[in-house]
């Protein structure tokens, strides 16, 4: 946290999580970037990020029992894909904390949090239909809305619609 | 002029051809296939409740294909919709009609530049009789639209092509400015 500024009860209560998070992992995780709108650190060391989710969840003082949301999203210049969870402790604690897991733009893959929370199941499988990463250890990782011989990722800053689709002309 | 117009004289006896009988029979019973793709839909299923009323025309949505005489396109057609799209086209028994409601059906709505998952109009895959543009088209624009598939009913003869009762369609065409503008200056008179 910076010195000399005042944070709002909401954002005091985030970062409070953070630190019990922080305590445990070390330097896994990023340093919080404490924002108004969506507080959140990186998971510096992916393979560990279902491990975190799981501590995320069963912690006594975190007891984030809902994952509100799953984003996919492409950083095409640092060469990159990532996930931002956005989760909250709904109904026990009433805090929120986001958290952004990234991995290498072609052929990365992120560990599956499905088996954490079942949310995560179709988000992750949204995240792959339009970006292309894997997450490992999902049941059933498979296009979503895109039908299942689509090609390319839609969501990708670089993407190309496909000329013909099953003999369809695609482009306007 | 619609046949019931003319007026039964002389005990019940009418004389008209077998095409108007065969043409009036057939829209006045045009049952479209219950199916809605987007918000369109909404607009669609307004027109079938009780404000406007589409029975009055004796139009009411069928649940199958097979019982359907008009496929209204309510709604965005997705690539991945397309083809479920034809299938149910096909399955439809002819002469069979098709409404492409608004503007996604139309050519790609809002989605035709970034849309890359939108087919840019249903007519890349079936073919369509009337346009209705809109979006969503207001339940009156939809109802012009079914009144002008009626009408195209009405230009169909026993040996004459699909093609040759558009363009006889098409000769016929009346401006209705004009006629809203009469309206118009009657109401307010």
């Amino acid at each position: 946290m910076e010195e000399g500024k005042v944070f709002s009860q909401s954002l005091q209560e985030s970062a409070a999580a953070y630190a019990i998070i922080q305590e445990k992992f070390g330097a896994a995780v990023s340093a919080l970037d404490t924002n108004e709108t969506m507080p959140f650190f990186e998971v510096v060391d992916p393979s560990l990020w279902t491990e975190i989710a799981l501590f995320m969840r069963e912690h006594p003082k975190l007891k984030f029992n809902y994952l509100a949301c799953l984003t996919g999203i492409d950083y095409p210049v640092d060469e990159k894909l990532g996930i931002i969870c956005n989760f909250e402790s709904l109904g026990l604690l009433n805090h929120k904390l986001s958290v952004k897991v990234k991995c290498a733009r072609n052929g990365g893959s992120i560990p599956s949090i499905s088996c954490v929370w079942h949310t995560a199941n179709w988000h992750e499988r949204e995240a792959y239909d339009m970006f292309g990463m894997t997450f490992t250890g999902h049941p059933e990782l498979k296009r979503i809305l895109c039908p299942d011989d689509w090609e390319g990722y839609p969501l990708r800053k670089d993407y190309k619609v496909q000329d013909k689709y099953h003999g369809i002309k695609v482009p306007y | 002029m619609g046949l019931l117009d003319a007026g039964i004289t002389q005990h019940n006896v009418l004389v008209t051809s077998v095409d108007n009988v065969l043409n009036w029979a057939r829209l006045s019973s045009l049952w479209p296939m219950g199916f809605g793709l987007a918000c369109c839909a909404i607009e669609m299923m307004a027109t079938n409740a009780s404000n406007y009323d589409l029975e009055r025309f004796g139009i009411f949505p069928r649940s199958s294909p097979r019982q359907s005489d008009l496929m209204i396109v309510a709604g965005t057609v997705t690539m991945k919709m397309a083809e479920r799209v034809v299938r149910l086209y096909e399955q439809m028994p002819e002469p069979r009609y098709v409404l492409s409601m608004g503007s996604c059906s139309n050519c790609g709505g809002p989605y035709w530049e970034h849309g890359y998952h939108v087919l840019k109009g249903v007519d890349r895959v079936i073919p369509v009789d009337v346009f209705v543009p809109g979006c969503p088209p207001r339940p009156e624009s939809l109802i012009g639209g079914l009144m002008k598939v009626q009408e195209l009913i009405r230009m169909e003869q026993i040996g004459i092509s699909r093609a040759d009762a558009l363009k006889k369609l098409a000769e016929k065409s009346v401006d209705p400015r004009f006629i809203i503008e009469h309206e118009r200056k009657v109401a307010g008179a």
